[in-house]
Parts: C-alpha cells; structure tokens; sequence
C-alpha cells in the first residue's frame, strides 16, 4: 500500500468536516464574529507547520480510529464543544463523503484536484486572515512537490489505499439519498455517461493494424455506457479552473443532513470482527497520535470568550436519541489523549498509556512508553 | 446474451485490487473454486454447478515483524501440467499452497532490505516446482521491470524447442515476453504509454494487454508489434481472462462493464482480428476481479470492490 496517503486523507476529511461545521454554525445561528473564530481557529491548527511536517511524512495509514481521535482534537481547536454523538455523526459524514469522492475520480490523480478544491473552499474561509492564508498556500506548494511527480501507477496505489482504508463503510447519507448519488442499501451510484477522464478515449472503438503499423479495419461496438469526450483538464496550478466538482462544498443552511444508521450495520459485521480482537497496534497508533497532536498547538481558550455547543442533529432530543442508538459495532471510542504543554502531561501521559495496555498481551518493553515521553519532552 | 446466475455470498468483500478473482475448474469432480482476496484475509469458495456455495476457507498473509497485518496482494491457481498450486502474495512474501488451501508448502519472504515500505523491486521470481512435495526451490531471479510487477501470464509453447512463453506487465505499462527454458530469455520489450498494465494474457502467440485508460491492445508476442487497439473501457481495466478453448477474451473495468471479445486470426492477412461479442453493466459496481468459469467462455464471474458475493453469469 501507499506510504504518501495519510496527507491527502487527513486534507480532504478536514475539508469536509470545515463545510459540515461551517453549514451548522449557520443553521444554529451562533454570531458570524464567533462561528469565523471557530473555523479560523480549527484551520490555523490544521495548517500548522509541525503538523504538517509530520503528516507529510512517508507512512502508513492507521485506523479510522485513530485518525477520528486527531479530528476529535481538531473540532475542539476553538470555544466550540461538540457531544459525542455529534461528533461521531460528523465523522461519518466526513468519511462518507470523502469514500464517495475517491470513487468517483475519474483519473487516480484526479484525487489531487479534489484536494486542491478542498483547499480552495478552505482559502475563502479565511480570506480576511493573511497569516494562514500563507500557510494554505504552503501546503499547496508541498502538495504539489510531493505528488506533483508521481506516476499514474503510484496514484492508483493511492486510490486503492484510500478505498481499502473505507471498505465496507455503507452509512447512508440522507442528502446522498435525495440526490441520487447514494442507493438505500449504502452503495454510490456509479453513473455510466458523461465525460471520460481526461486522457481516456470514449469507448466504443476497434481498431486493426498491419504489421506496419497502418490501419486496416476500423470497427465500432455498443459499449453501454453513454460516454462524451472530457472537455478539458483540470487545473494543478496553485489558481485555476479545477473542472471537477468533486470536493466542492454541497452543504448549505437550508438542507439539513441526516445519517442513517440501521442497514449499515449487518455490512460492517464482518469487518469490525478484527477491530474488536486486542490490537497490537495501539502502541504504534498511539505514538502517532501522539507526534500528530504534539504539532497541534491547541491554544487554551483564555479571557472571557465563552464557548458553545454545537449540535450535529437539529435537536438536543435527537442529539441524545443518536447517542443511545447507535450500534456497538459503529462506536468509534476515542482515545483520550491531552496532548498539552502543562506541567502534568508527562504523568497524564504514563497513566493513559498505563490505561491503554493490553492486559492479555505480553507486557511489551517499557521503550516505546519512554521514546514517547521523551518525545513530549523536545516539544 | 448473458443472464444472472445465483450469486456466492463471501464472508468478506472484495479489496480494490486488480486481478482479484481466480478460478480454479475442477470439471471432473462437477466442482469450482473461486478465490477473493478481503483484505489481511482471502477467502476460497468451492461451488457446486449451480453456484451452491458447498466449503469455504480463509487464509491469511503470514504475520511477521512489523506495525500492521499484512495485507494480501494476491492470490492464484498456479496451473502446472502435474500439480495445481494456490499461491497468496502479500509484501511480506509468497505463500504456496495444495490446491484447496489445506496446507501451505512454501514460504518465500521478501527482502524489504533497503527499499522503503511500498515499492515493489519489478523482479520476477521464478521458483521450480516438483511434481508433489515441499521441494520448492528459487531458482532465477528475472530483471525486465523496473516499476511493480502487476500481472504474469503463460502459455504452453508454440515450437517445439522450448516449454513455454510468458508475458509479464508492470506499473508503467511495460510488457515483457519471456521464453521459458533452462534460464527464462527476454524475447520482447514493448513499451508503455504513461499508463499502469494491470492485466494480461497470453493465446496463441499474442499478447492481451488491459490498461489504466481503459485500453485494450493485442500484440504480436514475438515482435511486439501493434495489431488490435480497442477503446474498450471508460476507467480502468482491473481483469482480463482467457477462455483459450473459444479465443474468446474477457475484459472488465471500474466503469461497472465486463466485455466478452472474439479472437481470430484472418486467413488471408494472418493479423489478429476482434470482434465484441457482448457486454454486461454490473450497477454501481467498481470491478475488480473477473473471469470465465468454464474452457468454451460460455460462463463467467465478477467480483467487485466493496461487494461480498460474487457475481456469476451464464449465456442463454
């Protein structure tokens, strides 16, 4: 599998949780100066330099779990709280849609476009900033050194990493369901007309040579599909037309969006079966989140500002509905980790890799507890 | 025309990778084997004729040092003229199996020596094999390809003077033809055009290539040159598959098809010819895996990315 996946991840589910958050700060109607604080706040965080520096490092994808700790950490960046049935909601419709975006790539490399208009939504968030608008750019820059290069094979092993890492996720989306990109049973509709990828003959085409090279017979077939050819290419310049639309904000004030979850449960049985089993890779994911947040620096709310709840669900009732109801396999159990600079964090930290140990493994050498407290220690 | 047969439900869905359906027919015994890689696990399914699913069995990539469990890249009916061989291939290594996947014969770990996690070397290992045993030994170590190696396809030899032929594909497109001898001899190089090879096959003396554009392209085996160019897809193609006994050729991309294609050579010009025989939209379905169930290509079986059955089809 890839190792240059986790940046493209992590960039695009960022990406959506920003429009999803943006859609429900507007919704609840919390004031314009404090929902830009939040979104100023989660992307400067999101876009700090050690962060990213750690991020774009070669590496393999950890679990949707750990991953759900680092965006956990991130929505709470700011005086905005969420519950945990709001933020598992989040979540999935974060994954949910990302899953949809990969899919639907015409080319692998495609997903880079996608990224880059990601990026570009993000940039208008914070137009009135110059500071992180500088840092955005950064990562447009990196963005484009990393895999600027790569070779159409490399981004089909990125593709296929991506989809391995939301196999057999079939949350249903009701914004999905309404427009038809998503069927009752959780699967996306895969459309079978429009524009061919960008490099990609429409098919429908036999040709015949001699051993010349000179055509001798031309001869045409009925494909099925209803194929046009791609009008032009997308743009990877840090400005331009992307032509794809995937990765662009489809959220708005007025439609609301609800996560279903009956159905999706019978498809991720036999999946979460390895999830459950004692995990040998905690220590390792843990060390990872651990780098990753240790470059999150996460500013203490100080001063008057009051924080908020925001809600996911249109109400608190349903809030608490969502949290009793959804099924064991689907609960994604954050780990708890307070990444902080204060005084404590050295015992906070032994205790909570104390709490994380698997009792039934054997007791693994205490090094990988201390390369990660002496790693806290250079922050 | 094609209609749907009963499907064979699989315990776990099929990973987004190429290639990912093997079939072994064991028509002698009215049986079929069917193997799909899920992910750290590839299950195998024997069916009876109708698609009643009758045993199953998962294997897994064996474990080793390291952060993750190994996922599987592969996984394959060798068939030889005296024995059938499973392998499962993961980055750890080579696993080979008795053909029901019971007991493991061979062990080959790969050497991740200095390359970083994730690049595959391009060589290709060619191990022999005795007529029954453990006694597998690594006998060459063929240099062609300098991206991942992606599909092998053989064929028995046309001459007399040597066993058999053998086309491998890579990453960049690049197709390799082997004669197999004492030391396997490279024959032909035929480029690539910015585009992964993710499948290909071997009948008759010509080379079926399925690209990342969705191309087909037949090839003269022995000269490399360009016969039959076929748009035939609008992603990528993830399988092609052979029913040798027909000339027939199965293709299959992530555009949701599967296209059924004739071979012929023509009497009067000896070129290698194609004509569609039929296609089949499997809705909203990522292909990943393909292939005939019987010689005369009057039947086959697709698997798809996120999917945990396999599809089957049989002509009317």
């Amino acid at each position: 599998m890839s190792v240059r996946t986790l940046p493209l991840l992590f960039l695009n589910l960022g990406g959506e949780m920003l429009y999803i958050l943006d859609q429900r700060l507007r919704a609840q109607n919390i004031p314009g100066d404090k929902a830009r604080k939040v979104l100023h706040d989660i992307i400067s965080t999101m876009f700090n330099r050690k962060f990213m520096e750690e991020l774009f490092k070669p590496q393999e994808l950890y679990s949707k779990k750990a991953l759900r700790t680092v965006y956990d950490r991130l929505a709470h960046a700011s005086i905005m709280r969420l519950n945990q049935a709001s933020m598992d909601k989040l979540y999935d419709l974060m994954t949910m849609a990302f899953k949809h975006q990969v899919l639907l790539c015409p080319r692998p490399k495609d997903v880079l476009l996608v990224t880059f208009n990601h990026l570009d939504a993000i940039k208008g968030f914070i137009q009135d900033s110059p500071a992180i608008l500088h840092q955005v750019e950064e990562i447009f820059r990196q963005l484009t050194e990393t895999y600027g290069g790569l070779s159409a094979g490399e981004f089909q092993l990125i593709r296929q990493t991506l989809l391995t890492f939301f196999q057999d996720l079939h949350i249903r989306v009701s914004l999905f369901l309404k427009d038809k990109v998503q069927n009752s049973n959780g699967r996306f509709v895969l459309p079978v007309s429009g524009p061919v990828p960008w490099g990609t003959e429409v098919p429908g085409l036999i040709r015949m040579f001699d051993s010349k090279g000179k055509e001798v017979k031309k001869v045409e077939f009925k494909h099925g599909g209803n194929y046009v050819t791609a009008p032009k290419e997308g743009s990877f310049e840090l400005y331009g037309d992307r032509v794809l639309k995937l990765g662009t904000n489809m959220y708005s004030v007025n439609r609301p969006v609800e996560t279903h979850m009956s159905g999706a449960s019978k498809n991720l049985a036999p999946r979460t079966q390895e999830n459950i089993a004692p995990n040998p890779l905690a220590k390792e994911e843990l060390n990872f989140l651990a780098r990753l947040m240790g470059g999150m620096e996460i500013k203490k709310p100080s001063g008057p500002e009051p924080g908020f709840r925001l809600n996911l669900f249109t109400t608190d009732e349903e809030e608490e509905q969502a949290a009793l109801t959804r099924p064991e396999e689907l609960s994604y159990e954050v780990i708890n980790i307070q990444a902080t600079q204060d005084q404590q964090r050295n015992e906070e930290l032994a205790r909570i890799m104390g709490e994380l140990e698997v009792t039934d493994q054997p007791r693994q050498s205490a090094s990988k507890g201390d390369d990660l407290l002496a790693m806290m220690d250079g922050l | 025309m094609f209609r749907r047969e009963r499907s064979i439900p699989l315990r776990g869905s099929a990973a987004a990778l190429c290639n990912n359906l093997s079939v072994l027919q064991l028509p002698s015994r009215n049986l079929t084997h069917f193997g799909v890689v899920h992910g750290p696990s590839a299950q195998l399914v024997s069916a009876a004729p109708e698609g009643v699913p009758l045993a199953q069995r998962q294997l897994h990539a064996k474990e080793g040092a390291g952060v993750s469990p190994p996922l599987i890249t592969q996984v394959h009916w060798c068939v030889l003229p005296f024995r059938v061989l499973l392998v499962l291939t993961s980055h750890r290594g080579i696993q080979m199996y008795e053909s029901d996947g019971s007991v493991m014969v061979y062990w080959h770990a790969l050497d991740s020596g200095d390359a970083s996690p994730g690049t595959w070397s391009g060589q290709i290992l060619v191990f022999d094999i005795p007529a029954k045993g453990p006694n597998i030994v690594l006998s060459e170590e063929l240099a062609g390809h300098q991206t991942p190696v992606t599909d092998i396809a053989t064929e028995p030899a046309q001459g007399q003077d040597y066993v058999a032929d053998m086309v491998t594909a890579d990453d960049s497109g690049l197709l390799c033809v082997w004669r197999s001898g004492p030391e396997f001899k490279l024959l032909t190089r035929i480029p690539g055009f910015g585009v992964p090879c993710p499948s290909v096959q071997l009948w008759h003396g010509t080379v079926a290539a399925g690209y990342g554009d969705g191309q087909v392209r037949l090839y003269e085996a022995s000269t490399g040159t360009l016969h039959v160019q076929i748009s035939a897809h609008a992603r990528a193609i993830c399988a092609l598959d052979l029913a040798p006994e027909a000339g027939k050729l199965l293709s299959a991309a992530e555009d949701t098809f599967v296209h059924i294609w004739k071979l012929s050579r023509s009497p009067e010009s000896g070129y290698t010819e194609v004509e569609h025989c039929h296609g089949e939209c499997v809705p909203d379905t990522q292909v990943c895996g393909a292939r005939f169930c019987d010689p005369s290509g009057s039947s086959f079986a697709v698997t798809g990315y996120d999917l945990a059955e396999i599809l089957r089809f049989s002509s009317v």
